[in-house]
């Protein structure tokens, strides 16, 4: 890939509210070049979406997240992807991939309550032909989100000194 | 319990009338009494009582020290290794200094003789300067510079002279301030590039240009290169890659800046073997050796340390480039600095002096900034701003620094 574009993705990733202009002067571009590579990236699919990581904790809310293992029978003529696409399409599933290991699929599934994941798990995810089995894992802590240390406040603390 | 709890319950003065020291007289040295206080003092005392300060005064990188670094100095106090070391460091941390000098800069040291791990560059300088410098030699000093350096230059009985780089010469020492300056009592120089305060740099033409200098007047070189790896166009030179100054020259370097390791207190030394070996007389004697569980962590910033480096350097030049933008915009001119991580803009057309400006925006707009003054005569009339903050208060720094321009 190209260097500029890799920086550009780089930086996105780090901070998705940065403006065009602040990010043509950090790179050496300018504003115009910036806002056609970045809608350029756009369109071929690179960049999929502009989010905000929240520490839903701190809000007070009531949220429930479990981390689920899904034992799949892949289908001759599919393999692992029309069962994934068939799950992927449930909102309360946050995050779906294929593995390595002793299960297939993994899956971030959040609800309301613990009978809430428990039910769609259950009702939805386990009564799915050709899944073999589940584990169902709440997490009760959430230490590091894409890159963001959520129990630790961001930066360092520098102590005074005189030079 | 505190000190003062103890002391003040205590029924008996602690010092009694017999033991009093008189007070007609100083006891401190006269070495130690002809250190000028930091001008700047005051300063930073004043900034310690104010709350929403953004602070541009300090020269240290605001990324923590790469985890991996960290962990490898637990692991080693883990493992109980917190003895002494050899004085000259662990021979593994002089082995890959030595190769990641001649790989990267060119320059050669041998491990067993030409290297000293040291208690970081401040340290480095101190052994340097007492290592060639006899009462009375005068020492050239690049103005603006590190504060330390004058200092160290006093207490070793040196007499350290100002050498200026001004902005208009792009903070570089040019061949005619050097001529201008050396006396018969001229022995050593003492550069600092990619440079603290100003982010100048000296290429490869600019340090051809001083070396015959430096050889025809028989002068010693003291090379700081504690910013190498922050340089942002084209890549470092260290003069002692001139096979014309190997001879003469110290180098200095460290891992304070380039992997964020300001506390662990590890740097190096590196000079021809007669140098080195008076050198290490002075070390062994003052310091012994470099804290043993930051040799271990700076093994590791060598050994791995280079995707960690290098996401800090490029973050500090996207911050450079933005800050460097907004200063030019809200009407300080500014130089494109090429190395470390400040920012060195002349404040002149706001008629105020540097002190002024520094105190007034701290006081009215809570931005700090070190005055240019503090770093020598040529840095009068200039603010350093250290970009080492994110970037969303580099932006709001740039803002408050408008409005107070506006407000003048
Ligand atoms: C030019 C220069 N030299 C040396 C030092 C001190 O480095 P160290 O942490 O290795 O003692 C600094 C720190 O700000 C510096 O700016």
């Amino acid at each position: 890939m190209d260097e500029k574009n890799r920086e550009i993705l780089k930086v996105l990733e780090s901070d998705s509210r940065i403006g065009h202009a602040d990010l043509g002067t950090m790179l050496n571009l300018s504003q115009n070049e910036i806002k056609k590579r970045i809608s350029a990236m756009e369109k071929a699919g690179v960049i999929r979406k502009y989010t905000a990581i929240i520490d839903w904790k701190k809000t007070g809310e009531d949220a429930v997240t479990a981390v689920v293992e899904v034992k799949v029978s892949p289908e001759s003529e599919f393999g692992y992807d029309r069962i994934a696409d068939r799950i992927a399409r449930f909102p309360e599933v946050k995050s779906l991939r294929l593995v390595t290991g002793s299960y297939d699929l993994q899956l971030l599934v959040t609800g309301k309550t613990m009978q809430e994941v428990s039910e769609f798990v259950s009702g939805q995810i386990a009564s799915l032909e050709s899944i073999r089995g589940t584990v169902t894992h709440i997490v009760m802590k959430t230490y590091k989100e894409f890159g963001c240390e959520l129990q630790r406040s961001e930066g360092v603390e520098r102590l005074p000194y005189s030079f | 319990m505190s000190y003062r709890e103890v002391k003040g319950s205590s029924a008996s003065p602690i010092v009694s009338e017999r033991g009093a020291l008189n007070p007609q007289k100083s006891y401190v040295s006269e070495r130690a009494a002809m250190i000028p206080p930091s001008g700047i003092r005051k300063f930073f005392d004043l900034l310690l009582t104010m709350n929403d300060v953004i602070s541009l005064g300090v020269g240290e990188p605001d990324f923590n020290t790469p985890w991996k670094v960290s962990v490898a100095g637990i692991d080693s106090i883990e493992r109980g290794a917190t003895a002494y070391t050899s004085n000259k460091g662990l021979e593994d941390l002089r082995d890959l200094v030595s190769l990641y000098l001649i790989s990267r800069y060119g320059t050669s040291y041998d491990p067993q003789n030409e290297i000293i791990i040291t208690g970081g560059v401040s340290e480095g300088l101190d052994l340097a300067v007492r290592t060639v410098v006899d009462p009375g030699d005068e020492v050239l000093v690049a103005d603006p510079c590190y504060v330390s350096y004058s200092p160290c230059v006093m207490l070793a009985g040196g007499v350290p002279v100002p050498l200026p780089c001004p902005a208009e010469d792009e903070f570089r020492v040019t061949p005619d301030a050097l001529m201008e300056r050396i006396t018969k009592k001229t022995k050593l120089v003492m550069l600092n590039y990619p440079n603290n305060p100003t982010g100048g740099v000296m290429k490869r033409e600019d340090l051809e240009a001083i070396s015959d200098i430096i050889v025809d007047h028989d002068l010693l070189l003291l090379s700081d290169e504690i910013y190498s790896e922050l340089t942002y166009e084209g890549s470092h030179v260290s003069p002692a890659s001139l096979d014309s100054l190997w001879e003469r020259t110290i180098t200095l370097n460290g891992f304070s800046k380039a992997y964020s390791m300001t506390g662990w207190r590890v740097g190096y030394f590196c000079a021809p073997p007669e140098i080195t070996s008076a050198a290490l007389k002075i070390h062994q004697y003052v310091m012994l050796c470099a804290p043993t569980m930051s040799q271990y962590a700076a093994i590791e910033a060598l050994k791995h340390g280079e995707d960690a480096k290098n996401r800090m350097v490029a973050e500090f030049k996207m911050r450079r480039n933005l800050f460097v933008a907004g200063l030019n915009r809200i009407g300080l001119p500014c130089h494109l600095p090429k190395g470390a991580f400040y920012a060195f803009p002349s404040i002149e057309s706001t008629g105020l002096s540097d002190v002024e400006f520094a105190e007034r925006l701290l006081v009215e707009k809570q931005v700090a900034v070190a005055p240019g003054s503090a770093f020598g005569p040529s840095g009068i009339g200039h603010i350093r701003c250290a970009y080492a903050v994110s970037r969303d208060d580099l932006g709001e720094a740039v803002k408050r620094i408008g409005e107070f321009i506006e407000s003048l």
